[in-house]
């Protein structure tokens, strides 16, 4: 039906005639919605600009969607249908039970420690001389892109060997060394390798906590803060019992978000040690599953687990910003 | 496989965007760029047109080529298409992509294949043919075949009977790089056997020296270095006929055969005296990257490195590749030196289309006249077509590849895990290999493969 653009010219072609036909698309939805005036046609109006967001999430989510969960109970060549095969496949091997593992501390660590060194950090720089600069220092790494810290941080726990002439090039190791000790391969030693890499997420997601946390800390009202002054307590007292209270639906938000975010990595452990040596995780398994392993099935089946632990979180963090909304 | 240094893709990038830019800027003047390019006038010789007037007026027709292949090696393949390009009239459009082998699959199943695909895996050959799209090869092609390739090159390109697929170049896995100059120092000899090479292993040890260093990491593919031992050592140790029922399943991948196999690649690898040569212990052989792991070489902390003819690429550029520079290959031996078999891999192309046009230029590919064309547009690439003339050749190491090759003894196999089903090949066999090298012994790996294998 269409010609795969293999130039760049062709590509730019294309690129101008989809642009072009959104544009077509959407001027003839304004033009139908602009001659539907009126308030009986109010209705109808709103129906017609959800028209195309409907459309394409049908298109492009709904679809593949039931496509990967049909998918997910056939064979490797997606033509014999298996059951439940892949799914017990998960639950069942050695290979697909580390992985799952491994998930289950990238969901339980992350989160929280990025939340809470995000919050603490939101506490300890508020209103002090140096916050800009100091919210400034931890927010930098979220500006970065998760394949770029993977490499940085790839070089932080590189590997020499303990010989003469050798010297060591990852700052880790490097101080392991000055400390007396002896390097150690530390993207290789499982399951140490698996920490490793949840302290690059904690280290990106740290500074979007401590922003969203700090900015709902300073929205907390004055009067209840001098309230609590007044009454004489103490740092401990007022952070349990004025600021974590006060600032808790966003709390839930930042942990839900991140969380979300922590399901579905795969930059991190791609990047850093392609899901080797026992750091795979579900959504590195499903692409490697799908595209190198040429097994579509075990693939689906990963996609549809993922989705499905995915659902809960995303439907309490609706719920929570909804609260948060309400007040 | 992976013979394509990864470096480039910067440079792709940086020359596509310029180029957008630039044809932006000559849009008015009209006509595209096209990939044909007009640059590199080297290839002005002209060639005899006789072969292809049989297919017909051709002028003005176009043929698409689809490959992996991409900056910089692209320009010397553009290059050598331009005598037919002259003779025939006909247009050829490159179109490199670095996930060639991905997008070439997603293409022939959405019917949307390019006229040629330049396919780097049996394997995958093999998933082409089984879309359907493909069309088996024109019988001017197939007579190029018959006389300038031997028939283990020619079973590649077959496909249930059916001859589908030239081969286009070639690489040799089964070489050893050294540094002549050790060689010379220690009064080491190449090896001609693999018990002279043991031996000659033992006597480096006696010398206090690591004779070996390996690296197998290469980011989500690594351990592939190790299966290419293994194979090494299964075609030297049960000879073609077992290596062949072994990549096609016929034998257990826990058989007997295999465990022995992967056996003897760890009296290597495995062994602490042996390995790794200024890198660390047998563990940092799995965080190595492949790239980096024969570079102690030239230190002098390591003696050997197993690894194809395209490792050439990742020498610096200041030292010499050659038998009396700072280092060369030797030929990994046989079991005994009568027999020689060669491990390698190659390319092989595969037509979607039966125009006359794409017909006259598959047969120019498979041709020898496209071959010595090819041969004098730089180093870095060698065939195992017949017709080659050697002199053709610039670098050393090009030659040593292509005498490997034309050597009437020569039992060529592909390299195997490019030809087992994916789910073998490019997963559990890489996965099991470097859980291998981290402590795991040979019976789980080889069990732990075999029960990976589809049903």
């Amino acid at each position: 039906m269409f010609h795969t653009a293999s130039t760049t010219p062709e590509k730019l072609v294309q690129m101008v005639a989809a642009l072009l036909l959104f544009a077509a698309v959407m001027g003839v939805i304004l033009f139908v919605a602009g001659r539907l005036g009126g308030k009986k046609h109010e209705k109808w109006v709103g129906y017609l600009y959800l028209l195309p967001v409907v459309l394409m999430l049908t298109i492009g989510l709904v679809y593949p969607g039931l496509r990967t969960i049909y998918e997910s109970f056939f064979d490797a060549a997606g033509k014999a249908f298996v059951g439940v095969d892949n799914y017990k496949t998960i639950f069942t091997d050695d290979d697909q039970l580390v992985v799952l593992r491994n998930t289950v501390f990238w969901v339980v660590l992350t989160p929280f420690l990025a939340t809470g060194i995000g919050l603490l950090y939101a506490i300890l720089v508020d209103k002090s001389r140096f916050e800009s600069f100091a919210k400034a220092l931890i927010f930098l790494p979220m500006s970065i892109s998760f394949v770029a810290a993977s490499v940085i941080w790839k070089f932080m726990y590189e590997y020499r060997p303990d010989q003469a002439n050798v010297k060591q090039i990852g700052l880790i190791n490097q101080i392991i060394v000055w400390l007396g000790g002896k390097p150690i391969q530390l993207l290789i030693e499982s399951p140490l390798n698996t920490f490793l890499l949840i302290i690059v997420m904690i280290w990106i997601q740290a500074g979007f906590a401590m922003t969203v946390l700090s900015a709902a800390i300073k929205a907390i009202p004055d009067d209840i803060v001098e309230a609590a002054r007044l009454d004489g307590v103490n740092a401990w007292t007022m952070f349990k019992n004025i600021t974590v209270p006060s600032v808790r639906p966003t709390i839930v938000v930042v942990l839900t978000t991140i969380g979300i975010g922590t399901l579905k990595v795969f930059d991190v452990v791609r990047t850093m040690t392609g899901g080797n040596f026992k750091t795979s995780v579900v959504a590195n398994e499903f692409y490697s599953q799908t595209f190198r392993a040429d097994n579509q099935g075990l693939g689906a089946a990963l996609a549809v687990l993922l989705f499905i632990l995915v659902i809960p979180v995303v439907a309490y963090n609706i719920r929570q910003v909804r609260q948060s909304e309400a007040r | 496989m992976f013979g394509q240094p990864t470096s480039p893709r910067f440079r792709a990038v940086l020359a596509g965007s310029v180029s957008a830019g630039l044809i932006f800027g000559m849009a008015a003047c009209g006509g595209s760029k096209g990939s044909d390019g007009t640059s590199g006038g080297s290839s002005a010789s002209s060639i005899d047109c006789a072969p292809y007037t049989k297919f017909g007026d051709l002028k003005g027709k176009t043929v698409t080529i689809y490959t992996g292949i991409v900056t910089p090696e692209d320009t010397p393949h553009i290059n050598s298409y331009k005598p037919f390009e002259q003779c025939t009239g006909v247009t050829v459009k490159y179109d490199g992509d670095k996930s060639f082998e991905t997008q070439i699959l997603v293409r022939a199943k959405a019917g949307n294949p390019p006229d040629l695909a330049i396919v780097p895996q049996p394997g995958l050959l093999k998933q082409l043919v089984a879309t359907g799209k493909a069309v088996a090869a024109p019988a001017e092609t197939e007579a190029n075949v018959d006389k300038f390739w031997s028939k283990d090159w020619k079973a590649y390109g077959t496909v249930d009977g059916k001859f589908y697929a030239a081969p286009l170049g070639a690489s040799v896995k089964s070489l050893v790089w050294y540094s002549p100059s050790d060689f010379k120092d220690g009064n080491y000899q190449i090896p001609t056997t693999l018990d002279e090479l043991k031996a000659l292993s033992d006597k480096m040890v006696a010398d206090k020296k690591k004779p070996w260093c390996a690296g197998i990491n290469s980011g989500d593919a690594t351990g592939w270095p190790v299966t290419d031992w293994m194979e090494d050592w299964m075609l030297r140790l049960y000879g073609p006929e077992t290596y062949d029922k072994w990549v096609n399943h016929q034998i257990p991948f826990n058989g007997p055969e295999s465990t022995a196999a992967l056996d003897a690649v760890g009296a290597y690898l495995k062994n602490p005296a042996y390995v790794n040569g200024g890198l660390g212990d047998v563990k940092s052989i799995a965080s190595t990257t492949f790239q980096d792991a024969g570079l102690p070489i030239l230190d002098g902390t390591c003696m050997m490195h197993r690894q194809a003819s395209f490792y050439a690429a990742n020498w610096p550029k200041d030292k010499k590749v050659a038998q009396d520079g700072d280092v060369f290959a030797f030929y990994l031996p046989g079991k005994d030196a009568s027999t020689k078999p060669v491990l390698g891999g190659g390319e092989f192309v595969l037509s979607f289309a039966d125009r006359p046009e794409v017909k006259a230029f598959q047969t120019f590919l498979s041709s020898d006249t496209w071959a010595n064309l090819k041969a004098k547009q730089g180093s870095g690439w060698v065939s195992a077509n017949k017709g080659l003339d050697q002199n053709n050749l610039t670098s050393p190491i090009d030659k040593l590849a292509a005498s490997i090759l034309a050597d009437p003894k020569a039992q060529f196999r592909f390299d195997g895990s490019d030809q087992m089903p994916a789910a073998v090949g490019s997963d559990s066999f890489w996965k099991q290999a470097t859980a291998w090298i981290t402590g795991q012994d040979t019976k789980t790996t080889v069990d732990n493969i075999e029960k990976s294998w589809p049903k």
